[in-house]
């Protein structure tokens, strides 16, 4: 849990320092070679850690705009996750994705970028292991922003009716861009929205890594054990901005301080501690992640980019003929329509 | 009112700072003009859209509302069918899936299923367009989808100068009016805009009406239709062209309902040659309304036409591919060659 946490962690560091490789001087966002929003979840590593230690990869996960570490948690392969987000031929989606819309089939992980859309996919995924008599389940992941959503809602209500295994993760960073939970949010504890339609709902009031563990484990084996849906709300603190370029400046210091100080991290690796691991064993685990983190980095920046023309690949599993690989020929274009050519 | 000419006034203004401009001066002439949507008050717009608005006018007409577009969408048509004048802003276009029963089924058809006992004047702000590596969750323009539906009338400005002649009019018009705002326009820092869009802007009030094309660049030789951000991109292949010794008329459509035909037919009986562009699909879209308007008033003024929009694919991530299908000014350029002289 904590080399996961630490990984994600990392990772999220040199994605940002890549991120701002080619945008300076001034802030471009079409520049560099990760252009297009980019949103870190670095302080939100517990949320994804937690839970998703409990799943296999025939358990299907959905996430949100902000998605390294649940993905990194769930197993998702880091190299071409990375390629994705640089945009390589290689990448998960072969580039057509990027950082809000990674793919990954082997581990059951997806994401979209509409807020609470993730949660109608999820509710599929456990219906599906439902009527195939299995035991796996689904997690879909949300911000405390997306709970006022009505693809969430009605989501939790399907759950509840067709009691699917089905655990949506509330991750409570107590900002949607720059909306504080308390002007457009009621009530404050999203756990309670399950009450209303008859289901679970638990809420850990701390990223305290191991308290999240627990209630996932629990969330997780209620749905497997074909118990129900359980909506788990977890808070958490994101240290950096929305997306990078956020000039934050609607967030109050005390908020951002609050978040370096409540670090999941720092506090499971204090615990761990406790536990009595020693430091050169934790040094042990940071080095193991920062090499990873290095390696798929390093590996995703060698990957060719995708030819132009691969637009046109992926937009049908089963092209219907006129639809080829290659920029569709329209009968007429640049033709004469009255007089000669 | 006489409205100032560009020509008449010295000092110039962004896109966005045109916009805010026309909304503040609606705001303190109307009580019944209010503004709602997602990072609207404090951040001021994730695309300066309502930079400075909550200072002068506070939380009550300045409202951030929750991630519910269809809760607020719907209470804007609700609110402008009891009277009020609401302006609600969608942060990105592609986000209309979510409350498109709002926006097609309520705001749209309302003042016909009523038989014109209510009508709807409210405004549908939003961000189109892609050119940053966005994705295709962010990227769209999706201009046919909404000049498709009957209903709403839609405007898309290219200049500060129309960006605020048409704000003042989309305000004071009693229909919803949808405004679609290129972000590659606004002039927000972090998204540098080509020149083009910042130009002088009167300091008083006047309005643009809608369904009148303007003629951005005279030329004989060839018609290039289009709107937004590709009227710069036209005006720079125009530019390019005029070397090679064609000379091209650039025509911005501005409004796409009501959509000035004349002006484009007017055009098209001059040059003989017929270019759209477009940042939308291809398929079903504008160019082939304007094209089949065209040859449907005037079959013998058509001596070769030409379109250049986006192939029927959603716009992809990485650079190489997305360059390959949003058109830019060389492939205007291409395809009024292609057209002859
Ligand atoms: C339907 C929809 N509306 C708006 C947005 C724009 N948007 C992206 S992230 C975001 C805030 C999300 O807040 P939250 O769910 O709390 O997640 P966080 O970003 O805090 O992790 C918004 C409004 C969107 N992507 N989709």
């Amino acid at each position: 849990m904590y080399e996961d946490m630490v990984t994600a962690r990392l990772y999220e560091e040199r994605l940002q320092d890549e991120y701002m490789e080619g945008k300076r001087p001034g802030f471009d966002i079409s520049a560099g070679d990760i252009p297009g929003e980019l949103h870190l979840a670095a302080g939100q590593e517990a949320a994804a850690v937690g839970v998703c230690y409990h799943l296999r990869d025939d358990d299907t996960v959905t996430a949100p705009h902000r998605p390294h570490h649940v993905a990194i948690a769930k197993g998702v392969d880091l190299k071409r996750m990375t390629a994705e987000i640089f945009g390589r031929e290689t990448g998960l989606c072969h580039g057509k994705g990027g950082h809000m819309h990674l793919f990954d089939p082997d581990v059951n992980f997806a994401c979209s970028g509409i807020i609470a859309e993730g949660c109608p996919p999820a509710l599929g995924a456990a219906m599906a292991a439902k009527k195939r008599n299995t035991d796996s389940v689904a997690v879909a992941y949300l911000g405390e922003g997306a709970i006022d959503q009505g693809g969430f809602l009605e989501s939790l209500n399907m759950a509840s009716v067709h009691d699917l295994p089905v655990v949506f993760v509330v991750e409570d960073n107590d900002w949607a861009i720059s909306m504080p939970k308390d002007r457009v949010t009621r009530p404050d504890d999203g756990s309670k929205r399950a009450d209303g339609f008859d289901m679970r709902g638990v809420r850990v009031d701390s990223d305290d890594a191991r308290a999240i563990y627990e209630a996932g484990g629990e969330a997780v084996a209620r749905a497997r054990d074909g118990n129900g849906p359980t909506v788990l709300e977890v808070q958490v603190h994101r240290r950096m901005g929305h997306f990078m370029g956020d000039p934050e400046t609607y967030r109050p210091e005390e908020d951002q301080q609050r978040a370096a100080d409540r670090d999941s991290i720092e506090r499971l690796a204090a615990d761990m501690r406790e536990f009595g691991i020693d430091e050169a064993e934790l040094e042990e685990i940071r080095d193991r992640a920062a090499e990873r983190v290095d390696e798929a980095v390093t590996w995703a920046k060698q990957q060719p980019l995708p030819e132009p023309e691969a637009a046109h690949d992926h937009v049908f599993t089963n092209p219907p003929s006129g639809v080829t690989d290659e920029e569709p020929e329209f009968p007429g274009s640049g033709a004469a329509a009255g007089g000669d050519d | 009112m006489s409205t100032p000419t560009q020509e008449a006034v010295g000092r110039t203004a962004t896109m966005s700072d045109a916009m805010v401009e026309a909304v503040a001066h609606e705001m303190r002439a109307d009580e019944e003009v209010f503004y709602m949507g997602e990072d609207v008050a404090d951040y001021g717009g994730i695309f300066d859209s309502t930079t400075g608005l909550l200072d002068e006018f506070g939380r009550d007409r300045v409202m951030d509302v929750p991630i519910s577009e269809t809760a607020y969408l719907g209470a804007a048509v609700g609110a402008a069918q009891a009277g009020m004048r609401p302006i609600a802003e969608l942060m990105f276009v592609d986000f209309f899936g979510v409350a498109m029963d709002q926006i097609y089924n309520q705001m749209a058809k309302n003042t016909y299923m009523s038989g014109g006992s209510f009508s709807v004047p409210m405004v549908l702000t939003t961000a189109v367009g892609g050119t940053y590596n966005d994705a295709a969750q962010h990227s769209q323009t999706l201009y046919g989808t909404f000049a498709h539906l009957p209903g709403m009338k839609v405007v898309v400005p290219s200049t500060a100068y129309d960006a605020k002649g048409l704000m003042h009019n989309a305000i004071r018009d009693d229909d919803p009016v949808v405004y679609m705002f290129h972000k590659r326009l606004m002039g927000i820092g972090w998204m540098p805009a080509p020149d083009g869009p910042k130009t002088p802007v009167p300091e008083e009030d006047y309005t643009i009406p809608f369904g009148k094309a303007d003629v951005k660049r005279q030329g004989d030789d060839v018609t290039v239709v289009t709107l937004g951000l590709h009227v710069h991109r036209a005006l720079d292949a125009a530019e390019t062209l005029a070397d090679e010794g064609v000379d091209a008329e650039v025509i911005d459509l501005r409004t796409l309902k009501p959509l000035d035909r004349e002006t484009v037919l007017e055009s098209v009986r001059k040059t003989g040659r017929l270019v759209v562009v477009d940042e939308d699909y291809q398929s079903y879209g504008l160019t082939g309304e304007i094209i089949s308007s065209v040859a449907e008033a005037d079959l013998d003024a058509l001596e070769a036409v030409e379109r250049v929009a986006v192939p029927d694919v959603p716009i992809p991530y990485s650079r190489p591919m997305e360059d390959a299908v949003i058109p830019g000014a060389e492939d205007v350029a291409e395809a009024v060659r292609s057209v002859g002289k």
